[in-house]
């Protein structure tokens, strides 16, 4: 009889298969949380999420900012000495909490990502003007003050596009895409 | 002439044009040829991978692909894109399932990707390909002992690849010493400058750039040298806002390496996009250099 897998196992899942499940082979040694450039910012540090995702604390980790605040460096993946893809698991955390909308309403991470697609799925192309729209309204005042005269020196330097660039091919390129999105709802 | 297909990415197009025109400028010089991938598309950064990992691969691969079609290899200017296409290329090579299905895709656009081809980051063009000495002999504008922190970021070392240093890199070191700059012992080298945790969590960021510039400063930086476009906004662009927010007076020039290289070959400030920053370069360039630029 199948049984429902637990949420490390859904974690593990979500990782590139050649990963496999890495969790238990942490030492718990915290040189990830020694090397992360972002740790003072976090809810958890990233060796204590690894130790909450292998005990299956589903709601605990997905209340943590801790993996929608990681940037992406990659310095805690190369010195782990397990071998364990932390920065590959703090994505999978981020697209389980996606695909489950469970990201609490404050986090701009999450809504940049998803305008982020849509705007490359429109036009294939990145258009800073669109994308700014995901996160300023989320801004206080002073950050969006400093974010518009930060923007307007820009402009003035030539630096920002004034028309969104667009791909030729861009019906087979949309074509493209839907090839994956179809083929993974089906399965 | 060896040539490569090139993958501007699109921080290029406008907000890195400054990139885009001295890596144009300082590849013909050096006798290398860039030809601009046709109808390229966005690769992603960092942000596709958090919705999901086949789509955000399939991207990169469409880009690949057409660097096969046209039989060159595949070079990338951004850390990001360079991260993303490498890896990419790599699954492809070496998982024939996940090949499977993003060919599966890429027939859509009449494509195919084997994952044959080669991927480098430009700044491996200059050094690996075309080589130190080889630039070192064509330097006709020395920079003069400028002193000039040499700012990896992340993901031109990391996710490690093959075997290499990722904890202290010497390849950019290196080149700037080809130009005659004095390339200081900068710490932070390969520390994060937050990406685009500037949009997602500007706290964290303005705090990460701060220490950066600090710690650059501190040792003794006239110029922070970049190889990545963003690397090269959060560093310079957000300069005022960490000033607003700590109370501190940075005013550091970040320049992209090509535009050193090509101020040490003797190419025009003006071919190099010099002009469009925020925070002029000029006084610190000035007294360096050896003959005023032509």
């Amino acid at each position: 009889m199948a049984t429902r897998p637990t949420f490390r196992q859904e974690i593990s899942n979500l990782l590139y298969s050649p990963h496999g499940d890495p969790f238990s082979n942490c030492i718990h040694c915290g040189t990830c949380s020694g090397t992360c450039p972002v740790v003072e910012f976090m809810d958890q540090t990233p060796r204590r999420l690894i130790g909450m995702i292998n005990a299956d604390m589903k709601e605990e980790v997905l209340a943590c900012n801790t993996y929608w605040f990681c940037a992406s460096c990659y310095h805690c993946t190369v010195r782990c000495p397990s071998n364990i893809d932390i920065t590959g698991v703090m994505y999978a955390v981020k697209r389980y909490s996606i695909w489950h909308k469970t990201y609490s309403d404050d986090l701009v991470g999450p809504i940049f990502s998803e305008t982020f697609m849509k705007t490359i799925a429109r036009s294939g192309r990145s258009y800073e003007p669109i994308l700014a729209t995901s996160y300023l309204f989320g801004f206080g005042a002073k950050e969006f003050f400093q974010e518009v005269q930060g923007a307007t020196k820009m402009m003035l330097k030539g630096r920002i596009p004034i028309l969104p660039s667009k791909i030729k091919h861009l019906k087979n390129f949309q074509n493209m895409i839907k090839r994956i999105v179809f083929t993974e709802e089906e399965a | 002439m060896k040539k490569y297909a090139y993958f501007p990415g699109c921080s290029l197009e406008k907000m890195a044009l400054s990139y885009h025109d001295s890596a144009l400028e300082t590849t013909r010089t050096l006798g290398v040829e860039l030809e601009e991938l046709e109808d390229w598309n966005c690769c992603g950064a960092t942000t596709y991978f958090h919705l999901d990992e086949i789509l955000a691969n399939t991207l990169v691969a469409r880009n690949l692909a057409i660097a096969e079609k046209q039989g060159l290899d595949f070079v990338a200017p951004c850390s990001a894109c360079y991260k993303n296409a490498y890896f990419t290329n790599k699954y492809i090579k070496e998982d024939a399932e996940l090949a499977e299905h993003i060919n599966y895709a890429l027939e859509a656009d009449h494509l195919q990707l084997s994952g044959d081809l080669t991927v480098h980051h430009l700044i491996e063009v200059f050094v690996d390909e075309i080589g130190t000495e080889e630039i070192k002999n064509k330097v006709s504008n020395s920079l003069n002992e400028l002193r000039v922190a040499p700012y990896y970021g992340c993901q031109i070392v990391r996710p490690r690849k093959n075997g290499e240093n990722v904890e202290d890199p010497q390849f950019f070191e290196e080149l700037l010493a080809a130009m005659g700059a004095d390339a200081i012992d900068f710490a932070y080298k390969t520390r994060c400058c937050g990406g685009s945790l500037l949009l997602t969590n500007r706290h964290a960021a303005l705090a990460m750039i701060r220490l950066l510039l600090q710690n650059a400063l501190d040792s003794g930086a006239e110029v922070i040298a970049t190889t990545c476009p963003l690397c090269q906004v959060n560093l310079e662009c957000y300069q005022t806002q960490v000033n607003e927010e700590f109370g501190t007076d940075y005013s550091v020039p970040i320049l992209y390496f090509t535009q050193l290289l090509g101020l040490a070959l003797g190419t025009s400030p003006k071919k190099l996009g010099f002009g469009k920053e925020l925070i002029s370069a000029t006084p610190f360039l000035s007294k360096h250099l050896v003959k005023e630029a032509k």
